[in-house]
């Protein structure tokens, strides 16, 4: 994936380099700035069995800051923040590699280095036996429970 | 022997009289003996489809699952009208402003609409409200749902947003919306069931040509839609996926 941006970036960012599952990197830019999670909404995205995205709802267009074409065809971890660990992700392709359904607490990173917490829950799409793909389906977490996954996903990231 | 056609309970009940319209339309036009079966409520309907007695139905979504996962039914249109979405309503003078503001022991009045009720209860996780701590009241009906919250017998109250336009000016007005639903796939399908494939495209055809007669328009205007739209397997299925996120 290409190197985020610097010119998109809203306001003062942090600089970081992620290294993926597959031992590929990104420049990636950070700010403080949280979305709010759009209220009533479920923001939904599809992938192919590669985690690629395939397919996706305005909500989602709209709260990555990307345009529709930036995303489909690109690895869903365009949306990884640094502040997430590893192991979550690594959980959740286990977990829906082996046909069942992942459920849990993600910090987005968006376009212009801002990001915002969505609870998502990631199905395998079995069709005729076979996974086909996967869907996620994001809803509105609560401040408790942002908190507490910050917490936490910190103190997994500490080395 | 009549194939038995029924209706997700979901829907007005001032509509019972075009739904049997419809099913009048429907026989003619395809030849075929059919029998409308209204329930009164989403157990009678579950318990009618255990029972193997339903060839045809408009099923809520939530029913459309089992139907076709489990139960061999076949996608053959989704109505083209206002989306099927659903509002947390609360007293007009009730201290809440939002979601987030609402607070354990919250009493909740609801009728049996899984649709409704799975929905509204992902829209009450913002305030960490669950069945464990809120206080549920099931009724018959959205005016009785919506009367309650008025004798201030409970302090929200989930209906569907047609429901909730549809009650009197008088009632809508010492009611505030807390939330609305932006669910946007989740949406009802008609579906016919294992007796009826071989004829499957046959009623596709006919439910998609609807909307170009003016007399199907007056018909799908008076259900509450503007036509039938064609659905893929596919469609159905992604939307049970998606449904099966949001009941775990
Ligand atoms: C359907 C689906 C949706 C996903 N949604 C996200 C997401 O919103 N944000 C994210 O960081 N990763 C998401 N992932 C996980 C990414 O594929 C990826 O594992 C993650 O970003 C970490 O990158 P890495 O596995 O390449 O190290 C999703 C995966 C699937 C299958």
């Amino acid at each position: 994936m290409q190197d985020m941006d610097r010119a998109h970036i809203a306001g003062d960012a942090a600089e970081h380099v992620l290294t993926y599952a597959d031992g590929t990197s990104r420049r990636v830019y950070v700010t403080s700035i949280e979305t709010p999670y759009p209220h009533g909404k479920l923001i939904v995205s599809r992938t192919n069995t590669a985690g690629i995205i395939t397919q996706c709802n305005q909500s989602f267009v709209d709260m990555s800051g990307y345009a529709m074409d930036e995303l489909i065809g690109q690895p869903h971890s365009i949306l990884r923040h640094p502040a997430m660990p590893a192991a979550a992700f690594r959980d959740l392709w286990d977990t829906v590699q082996a046909g069942r359904q992942w459920h849990g607490y993600v910090k987005n990173l968006r376009k212009d280095g801002g990001h915002y917490w969505v609870y998502a829950a990631v199905v395998p799409n079995i069709r005729d036996g076979n996974i086909a793909g996967y869907t996620s389906v994001r809803r509105e977490p609560s401040r408790v429970n942002i908190e507490a996954s910050e917490a936490r996903y910190a103190e997994m990231n500490r080395p | 022997m009549s194939f038995n056609f029924t209706v997700s309970p979901s829907f007005p009940n001032e509509r019972i009289s075009d739904w049997y319209i419809f099913n009048t339309w429907l026989q003619r036009s395809l030849s075929l003996p059919i029998h409308l079966e209204l329930y009164d409520n989403f157990g009678a309907q579950r318990a009618a489809i255990a029972a193997g007695k339903v060839d045809m139905i408009h099923a809520n979504p939530f029913d459309a699952s089992l139907l076709v996962r489990e139960k061999g039914f076949r996608a053959i249109a989704r109505p083209e009208g206002p989306p099927d979405e659903m509002v947390v309503v609360t007293a007009a003078d009730s201290p809440a402003q939002g979601i987030p503001d609402l607070t354990p022991g919250t009493r909740l009045a609801c009728t049996d609409d899984p649709c409704v009720n799975t929905v509204g209860r992902i829209l009450l996780e913002p305030a960490n409200l669950d069945t464990g701590n809120t206080v549920e009241h099931r009724r018959d009906t959205y005016i009785q749902v919506a009367k309650e919250i008025l004798r201030g017998e409970a302090d929200i109250g989930f209906l569907p947003v047609v429901a909730f336009k549809s009650l009197s000016s008088l009632v809508r007005r010492d009611l505030r919306v807390l939330v609305t639903s932006d669910a946007q796939v989740i949406q009802h399908v008609f579906l016919v069931g294992p007796a009826l494939h071989e004829r499957g495209d046959d009623i596709a055809r006919l439910l998609l040509a609807m909307h170009e007669t003016s007399k199907g328009i007056a018909m799908l205007e008076a259900l509450g839609a503007t036509s039938w739209q064609p659905v893929q397997q596919e469609d159905v299925e992604f939307m049970i996926d998606i449904i099966s996120t949001l009941t775990q």
